[in-house]
């Protein structure tokens, strides 16, 4: 069995009095899609941010290429990644073609850098008008673009995508979801989404783990979701408000 | 009983008020020794640099001008009215002089860029902060301290000074309009009353003022911005407390420096 890409052994995270992640377990194979499924507040986004060391565990350990983060070098390390953020997080002092390619902006010319944007704005579907706007005069499912565009601008080996669809009208959504997933296949690398979205789930996952609790309730292949017999997983991919998972009335 | 629960109640708000000022006092100086050391140690954004020079320095001309020609006009009145109580009305090109290099300039100057400069800085990088482009930045391999932070810091550095001087400079010529042409002074006297009296001394310690007040303006919009609560209320909590929090020390250090430059 090869390497994980990235591993989360028995991670812990408290934030004053509330334990967020109590022992997350997660192995996630090279190429593989894996959505992280579950509540709001359930962990979600400090268990892709503790891999990124935007958080530091309190316990456990996170393992990048099997190496411990802790012990690799940081911009190295990073510079396998990228992410789109739920909100874009698209900086607005600086122009589109300036955010797709900020992470090359002081390594290569003007013109390289502007070329780079302009053909992974392209492939995201946006056109060369797009690069000279300013991230507000952009509409939200534009923003989400140029946010994928800049996450996917260096070919990472590895991906996030927190919440990718949140605030994207159905058909937005869906052509979001194709894209991820068309360029996960493409650029053959390691995904890790956060999503509550089910349509997301099915078309961008290969596999599914739910979160719940702070520790990993369930994890398989997408295709076992509705079979698996997990409880917790039952109530949250149907939406039911009866179930394991208690919902606030 | 009551009153020795109340009293030890008074007591642990004290205590309690003395360990948030020492951890604010101590979360403050640890982020400062952080920001220069992010000046001193490459990669360095000269690009965003430059960027934060216009914002900081250049569009806080016209406001500081304003206030500076405002004040030294004031001042030539109100010391003219004074002074003449005693025949002493001689003496308003002069104490305008000293008084706009020495203080005035540095002080007002720098009151005026803090309301103007710290909530601007705090409220942008509260807002990037709720909206996650600082945690962005980290994950495009770049430091938020030397991006955003060391940029800030050396603008404020590097523009207060000239701000200063420019503001002393109109402060003067303000005092000068008014004293030829509302008091009668003969301009060419009022000129060489002014340059007499000014030693290097007067401007350089306005000067080295203007530098210390540019780092705390820059220092406190970074600090509270960068520290910034969720949400609206908290970008707005951040943004008022730069205004504060840098105007308050702005005023201490004033002191602390008259003390060192002219205590003898």
């Amino acid at each position: 069995m090869s390497t994980p890409k990235i591993e989360l052994r028995d991670v812990h995270k408290t934030f004053g009095s509330n334990r967020v992640l109590r022992g997350v377990n997660l192995s996630i194979a090279p190429s593989e899609s894996m959505v992280i499924i579950g509540g709001s507040g359930t962990g979600k986004s400090v268990t892709i941010k503790s891999v990124l060391g935007l958080v530091k565990p309190d316990i456990g350990m996170v393992l990048v290429d099997g190496k411990d983060v802790r012990k690799q070098k940081r911009e190295p390390l990073l510079d396998k990644f990228g992410m789109l953020f739920q909100g874009g997080a698209l900086f607005d002092s600086l122009r589109v073609w300036e955010n797709v390619a900020f992470r090359v902006l002081r390594s290569k010319s003007t013109d390289e850098c502007r070329e780079l944007a302009i053909e992974k704005l392209r492939r995201v579907g946006l056109g060369p008008d797009t690069a000279d706007r300013f991230p507000a005069e952009l509409s939200g499912g534009m923003q989400k673009r140029v946010g994928l565009a800049r996450a996917i601008a260096t070919s990472p080996e590895i991906i996030f995508f927190d919440e990718p669809t949140t605030g994207l009208d159905p058909i937005m959504s869906d052509v979001i979801n194709d894209l991820i997933r068309e360029l996960v296949v493409e650029l053959k690398c390691t995904a890790m989404t956060i999503t509550h979205d089910m349509t997301s789930v099915r078309k961008i996952a290969d596999k599914v783990a739910m979160l719940h609790e702070g520790v990993i309730q369930w994890t398989g292949p997408v295709d076992d979701l509705d079979t698996c017999g997990n409880a917790y997983v039952d109530q949250f991919i149907h939406g039911r408000a009866d179930g394991p998972i208690e919902a606030l009335r | 009983m009551a009153a020795l629960s109340a009293l030890h109640g008074f007591v642990a708000g004290i205590g309690a008020a003395v360990l948030g000022l020492c951890q604010s006092i101590g979360a403050v100086t640890l982020f400062a020794i952080k920001g220069v050391l992010a000046i001193l140690v490459p990669p360095w954004y000269l690009r965003e640099l430059f960027r934060q020079i216009m914002k900081i320095g250049f569009y806080s001309l016209p406001v500081v001008g304003l206030t500076a020609v405002a004040t030294g006009g004031v001042l030539a009145l109100q010391i003219f009215i004074g002074g003449s109580r005693f025949n002493a009305e001689s003496v308003v090109a002069s104490i305008v002089a000293i008084g706009m290099v020495r203080e005035l300039g540095p002080v007002l100057g720098g009151l005026v860029v803090a309301g103007r400069v710290s909530a601007a800085i705090a409220a942008e990088i509260g807002t990037m902060r709720v909206t996650e482009q600082i945690d962005a930045l980290t994950t495009l391999s770049t430091n938020p301290f030397k991006y955003l932070v060391a940029p800030r810091l050396v603008a404020g550095v590097l523009t207060m000074p000239i701000l200063v001087a420019v503001a002393d400079i109109i402060g003067i010529m303000g005092g000068y309009l008014v004293g030829v042409n509302r008091l009668g002074f003969n301009g060419a006297t009022y000129l060489r009353n002014t340059m007499d009296f000014l030693t290097f001394g007067d401007v350089a310690s306005g000067l080295v003022k203007a530098a210390v007040f540019g780092f705390i303006i820059t220092l406190m919009g970074c600090f509270h911005g960068y520290n910034s609560g969720r949400g609206a209320q908290g970008v707005g909590r951040a943004t008022t407390n730069a205004v504060v929090s840098a105007m308050v020390l702005i005023l201490a250090f004033d002191y602390l420096l008259t003390e060192l430059f002219f205590s003898t």
